[in-house]
C-alpha cells in the first residue's frame, strides 16, 4: 500500500503551478490529498508529477457576499463548515458539509477538490447542481466557468482539461421564499452515504409552493437532480410527499452494489425524498416568518 | 531510474528534524522509519481507521494521507509530544489509564491526538459531543465504552489544570496551553 514513485513540485504562484501542469500530460494537482492519496496507495493511480497547491495560500479564501459563496481551492471543508457568513447566505453548504466524512478528514480535505474529483457518492457535487453553481478554472491558457450542470461527465469524471486548476467554486445564496435541508443514510457515521437527498422548496409570498427541487447522491453513476415541482405543488403533506417520492423515482435508475441492493436503494430514495422536502417546506416557512417580522428575528440555524 | 529525493525540514514536538525522502513517502512512514517515532500507529493506511492521527497545527489529521514533502512549515504533534514536560502523563493518557480506555493499545496513539484537539475546542463536551469527538476513529478492543469515559474524564482533569495554573491575561491562551 505504498505509492509509486512520483516527481513532486510545490509552485509559490499559480502561474508556475498551471505552468508545471501544462509541461506534463500524466500531471495531478495534489490539494488535500484525502481522495488522492488512497487512489495513489492502492495503485488505482499512478500520476508521473503530482503539483502539490498547498503553498499557495490565496487559493484558501472563503468570500461572501449577497450573491452567494465563493470557496477558493484550498479551503479545507472544515473552514467552510465553521464560517458563519456562508452558513448564513447559503445554509445548504453548512447542511451538507457536516456529512462529508469525520471531522479528521475535513480538517485537510477541500470543499473544490471533492467537488472535480467527482465522486457521484460524495455531497458537495449534488449541492453545487443543485444551487446551479459553477466553478472557476484555469491553465496557461486563460480563466474559464464550467457551470455545475457540465462539469459532471462520469464516475469521477469531471470536464476539466488535465492542465487545469479549479480555482474556486462559487455556491448562490438562497433565494427570497426558499428553504433547503439535506439528510443521508450512512452505514457508520462519517461514511459515504447509500443514498443523500439535498432539496431546495421556494414558496411564492402567499406560501404556494412553486419551485421544489431534490438532488440525490449514491444513488445514480452522476449527482442526479431532479425536479419534483408538480408533485407538490398542491401543498405539501402526506400524500404528495410520497407521491414526490415516487415522482423522484422516475427520473433516477438506483444501483444495487455490494453496500445496499437497488430495490433497498429505491426504499431510501422514497423515504428521505419524503423527509428532505418536508424539511426544506419547514425551513422555507420559516425563514419567511422570520423575514416578515423583521431583521430583529433569529434567521440563522 | 533513481527516485529523486528530497530535504524536507519537519517541525515534530517542538524539534525541527530532517529528513531525505522520496516525494511518495507517507507522512506516517517518515515519522515511524525516518524519525523514530513509532508511537503513530498505521493500520488501514487509506485514512478509515484513524491509528495514525496527528495534529497538524494543532488541528487532527491522517499522517497516512499526507506526503511528507507536502507537512513542511507545518507544526506537528504525534503521541510522544502528549506527554507533560517531565515525562509524566498528559492528562488525555492519564484518562486513559485511569478509565481502562485501551486494551491491545493499537488505535490509542490517534484517539490520544484527536481528544486533545477536540478538548481544547470543546473543553467540557455533553456525554453526545464526546461520543461525537471520536466518532472517526475505530477500536476493535474496547467496545468504546470506556473511551468516551476517558473523554469525559480528561475533560475534567483539563479543567483542573488549568484551574490550578497561575491565572494569565486571558483565557485563550491558558486554554492553548493544555497538554501538548
Ligand atoms: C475516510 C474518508 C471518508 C470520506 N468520506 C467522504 C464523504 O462521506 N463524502 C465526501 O464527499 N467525501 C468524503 N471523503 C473525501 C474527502 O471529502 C476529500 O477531501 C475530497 O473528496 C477531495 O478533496 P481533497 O482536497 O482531499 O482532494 P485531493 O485528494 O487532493 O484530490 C482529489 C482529485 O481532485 C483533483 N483536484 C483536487 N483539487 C483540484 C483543483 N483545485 N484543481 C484541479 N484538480 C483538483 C486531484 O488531482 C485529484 O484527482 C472521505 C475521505 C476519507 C479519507
Ligand atoms: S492508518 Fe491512517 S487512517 Fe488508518
Ligand atoms: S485497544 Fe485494541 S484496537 Fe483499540
Amino acid at each position: 500500500m505504498k505509492p509509486a514513485p512520483f516527481a513532486y513540485r510545490r509552485p509559490g504562484s499559480l502561474s508556475e503551478a498551471l505552468a508545471a501542469l501544462a509541461g506534463e500530460a500524466n500531471a495531478k494537482v495534489l490539494a488535500g490529498g484525502q481522495s488522492l492519496v488512497p487512489l495513489l496507495s492502492m495503485r488505482l493511480a499512478a500520476p508521473a508529477l503530482l503539483v502539490d497547491i498547498n503553498g499557495l495560500p490565496d487559493l484558501a479564501a472563503i468570500e461572501v457576499t449577497d450573491d452567494g459563496v465563493r470557496v477558493g481551492a484550498l479551503a479545507r471543508h472544515a473552514d467552510v463548515l465553521a464560517h458563519e457568513e456562508a452558513r448564513r447566505v447559503q445554509p445548504l453548504l453548512a447542511m451538507a458539509l457536516h456529512h462529508v466524512a469525520h471531522a479528521t478528514i475535513r480538517n485537510r480535505g477541500t470543499t473544490v477538490g471533492s467537488i472535480v474529483h467527482a465522486d457521484a457518492a460524495a455531497e458537495m457535487p449534488v449541492v453545487l447542481i443543485l444551487l446551479g453553481g459553477s466553478v472557476e478554472v484555469e491553465s496557461t491558457a486563460g480563466r474559464r466557468t464550467i457551470a455545475a450542470d457540465d462539469l459532471f461527465l462520469g464516475p469521477l469524471e469531471s470536464s476539466l482539461h488535465h492542465d487545469e486548476i479549479a480555482v474556486q467554486a462559487f455556491f448562490p445564496a438562497l433565494p427570497p421564499g426558499a428553504g433547503v435541508a439535506f439528510d443521508e443514510i450512512a452505514r457508520r457515521h462519517g461514511d459515504y452515504a447509500l443514498c443523500g437527498v439535498a432539496a431546495l422548496l421556494r414558496l411564492d409570498p402567499d406560501g404556494a409552493v412553486v419551485e421544489a427541487r431534490a438532488g440525490f447522491l449514491s444513488v445514480n453513476e452522476l449527482p442526479t437532480v431532479v425536479d419534483l415541482t408538480a408533485a407538490v405543488a398542491g401543498g405539501v403533506d402526506d400524500v404528495s410527499l410520497a407521491a414526490a417520492g415516487e415522482a423522484a423515482l422516475t427520473g433516477l435508475d438506483p444501483e444495487g452494489d455490494i453496500h445496499a441492493t437497488a430495490a433497498y436503494r429505491a426504499q431510501l430514495v422514497r423515504v428521505l425524498t419524503a423527509r428532505v422536502l418536508r424539511a426544506a417546506y419547514d425551513d422555507a416557512l420559516a425563514r419567511s416568518a422570520a423575514a416578515s417580522t423583521g431583521p430583529s428575528t433569529e434567521r440563522t440555524r | 531510474m533513481t527516485e529523486e529525493l528530497h530535504e524536507v525540514r519537519l517541525s515534530v514536538n517542538g524539534t525541527t528534524r530532517e529528513v531525505r525522502v522520496p516525494a511518495r513517502r507517507l507522512l506516517s512512514d517518515a515519522l515511524r522509519h525516518d524519525l523514530g517515532l513509532t508511537g503513530t500507529h498505521v493500520g488501514c493506511e487509506h485514512g478509515v481507521c484513524g491509528a495514525c492521527t496527528i495534529l497538524v497545527d494543532g488541528r487532527p489529521m491522517r499522517s497516512c494521507l499526507l506526503f511528507a514533502v507536502s507537512a513542511v512549515g507545518t507544526e506537528i504533534t504525534t503521541v510522544e509530544g502528549l506527554t507533560n514536560p517531565d515525562g509524566s502523563l498528559g492528562h488525555v493518557q492519564q484518562a486513559f489509564a485511569e478509565c481502562h480506555g485501551l486494551q491491545c493499545g493499537f488505535c490509542t496513539p490517534g484517539f490520544l491526538t484527536t481528544i486533545t484537539a477536540g478538548l481544547r475546542e470543546n473543553p467540557s463536551p455533553t456525554h453526545d459531543e464526546a461520543r461525537d469527538m471520536i466518532a472517526g476513529n475505530l477500536c476493535r478492543c474496547t467496545g468504546y465504552q470506556n473511551i468516551v469515559k476517558a473523554v469525559e474524564r480528561a475533560a475534567v482533569l483539563g479543567l483542573d489544570t488549568v484551574a490550578a495554573r497561575p491565572t494569565r491575561p486571558t483565557n485563550e491562551s491558558a486554554r492553548d496551553e493544555g497538554a501538548s
